[in-house]
């Protein structure tokens, strides 16, 4: 059973109106969170109400409304800075998610300070967002692409990483958390040894920012990113994180409106970060519904949410570990709320398939991570991922569907 | 597309099953005359499919191997039992047939009675995303008759 006194959970799912809906007659068991989370109603009503009445274009109106608008994205910038505890608001860069933070350092960090025979180090079970982006960078500029191998619990072997370290590497980008098996890597060591031979990091924190606490300051990292849709809020909008002076070193992502100093067809000269990288009208609306979902989290307590989700996950491991046709992919000391499994003689496309028409929410695949699903010797996995407005009966639902995925595949 | 409302017994029928546990001609081909990769990379289903064929173009031996949920490799099993000791062209027909009987709006009774056994997986229309698991192979068989030409 879980403990119930973290927080209270009963209280929370009212904040959500599609937890209380239902899925072919069943009430609905959302484990699908690793993948995107449901919008509490604060953040739907100030989408809804900015829509309404405050919407305008940013930094550019002189009417009041355009103002006001301006004002309300950088109070969200503001809150950015706080909830990563940035050192400076300039370093809070907008941007449509994680995936796009990450092709920005690679082309606007990589492309201008990387030259052949560099190496960039990522590990074996990143997400293709942050295999993709580092793979055609080091195509078109002859660098070298170093990978750090798990074991079989799924952690990163941090010998083998130290050993790949040397004068030569430029860059090393690697997850918080893994999406795919919910290990939680060491970046604290993987940030402060690459430093010691003069790498920048990166940090993938699209599973990171929304589970556990993040002081970009005491990481040290040069750059850390997110999701707002991952995170309770928008889709279309996330957050890149990087320090000042790197990004002031950087040149554009895109060529456009706001990024600009002067432009004439003979010279252009570009704006200072964060506008430097934020051509085009950013995403104002989402940017407005982020506020409220991060101050929602933030009122609840990351220690909060990150105890409660451990024991979802802990309840969750004991009781699959009891099944004995369930293996578990992923079994590191160190995991936040993600438990991927296989079930002996059922693809994992067929238990989403039943577990769906149980009301259950799960995601089945590759995970967008299709090397992590090789290391382990298996075309897919299922995946149940929690979330702090995830109850015991959500997991009874889906121990319930495992059963009813057993009658038929009997 | 109309959508009934889906049922678990509609997909998962016990023939489906039996083929999904068992499957025919599960195995390789050593220098088949034809031969294509199907693959899913939404889900991961991927098959190997192999064909032998004589001069007159009649299939005299079928295999596939690989992995992938309930629907794919049992509709992969059925289709080489069906199509062994057809021709390419016979095989292609029913190819054509299926896919109009798992993917069109409306399926006419000359397509439901031409595709003979395979009508056991109409249930499969009730789950959309399922579709392109039935169907996979078959794309698989489309690749390698199209390379014979």
């Amino acid at each position: 059973m879980l403990t119930k006194d973290i927080i209270n959970v009963e209280k929370i799912r009212k904040d959500f109106p599609v937890l209380s809906t239902t899925m072919h007659k069943h009430p609905l068991a959302y484990l699908d969170n690793a993948a995107t989370t449901q919008k509490p109603l604060v953040v739907i009503d100030r989408i809804n109400r900015f829509l309404k009445e405050e919407y305008a274009t940013v930094s550019r109106g002189v009417y009041i409304l355009s103002q006001n608008a301006t004002q309300e994205c950088h109070e969200v910038r503001e809150k950015c800075q706080k909830f990563l505890n940035a050192e400076k608001l300039e370093e809070i860069i907008f941007v449509r998610g994680t995936t796009e933070a990450i092709n920005l350092v690679a082309a606007s960090y990589g492309r201008k300070f990387l030259k052949s025979g560099d190496e960039i180090i990522i590990s074996e079970i990143e997400h293709h967002a942050n295999i993709v982006p580092w793979k055609r960078l080091s195509d078109e500029k002859g660098l070298v692409l170093k990978v750090i191998p798990v074991n079989d619990e799924g952690e990163l072997i941090l010998e083998e990483y130290k050993k790949m370290l040397t004068e030569k590497t430029k860059l090393v980008a690697v997850g918080h958390i893994s999406n795919a098996l919910g290990t939680v890597h060491p970046i604290k060591q993987i940030i402060k040894w690459a430093h010691e031979v003069g790498a920048k990091v990166l940090i993938d924190g699209a599973q990171g920012a929304p589970h556990t606490k993040v002081d970009v300051q005491e990481l040290d990292c040069d750059f850390y990113c997110f999701s707002g849709h991952k995170i309770y809020g928008p889709t279309g909008i996330g957050i890149l994180y990087g320090k000042y002076d790197l990004l002031d070193s950087m040149d554009p992502y895109q060529g456009g409106g706001e990024m600009i100093e002067l432009v004439t067809f003979e010279k252009i000269t570009y704006a200072k970060p964060p506008s430097r990288f934020e051509a085009g009208t950013i995403a104002i609306a989402e940017i407005v519904g982020l506020g409220p979902a991060l101050d929602y989290i933030e009122k609840i307590g990351l220690e909060k949410i990150a105890a409660y989700e451990d024991e979802l996950l802990r309840v969750a491991t004991e009781k699959l570990k009891e099944m004995d046709d369930i293996t578990l992919i992923g079994t590191a000391k160190e995991k936040a709320g993600i438990i991927s499994f296989e079930m002996d003689e059922v693809h994992p496309h067929d238990i989403g398939t039943i577990l769906d028409q149980e009301g259950v929410a799960i995601r089945t695949g590759h995970h967008c991570a299709q090397p992590t699903m090789k290391r382990f010797g298996v075309p897919a996995t299922a995946r149940a991922s929690f979330s702090f407005y995830n109850n015991q009966q959500d997991l009874e639902a889906l121990f319930r569907g495992l059963d009813k995925v057993r009658e038929v595949f009997k | 597309m109309n959508i009934p409302e889906p049922k678990l017994d509609h997909l998962y029928q016990e023939t489906i099953l039996e083929h999904n546990k068992n499957p025919r001609n599960f195995k390789e081909l050593e220098s088949p005359t034809l031969y294509s990769h199907g693959h899913n990379p939404v889900c991961g289903d991927d098959y190997h499919l192999y064909l032998n064929t004589d001069t007159n173009k009649v299939i005299t031996d079928i295999a596939f191997h690989g992995s992938g949920c309930a629907i794919s490799k049992s509709c992969a099993s059925i289709m080489t039992t069906l199509v062994k000791g057809k021709t390419l062209e016979e095989a292609q027909e029913l190819e054509e047939n299926f896919s109009s009987f798992m993917t069109d709006k409306e399926v006419s009774e000359i397509t439901k009675e031409k595709v003979g056994r395979l009508k056991m997986f109409e249930g499969v229309r009730e789950f959309p995303i399922r579709i392109k698991c039935a169907t996979l192979i078959w794309h698989a068989l489309k690749d390698a008759i199209k390379d014979s030409k």
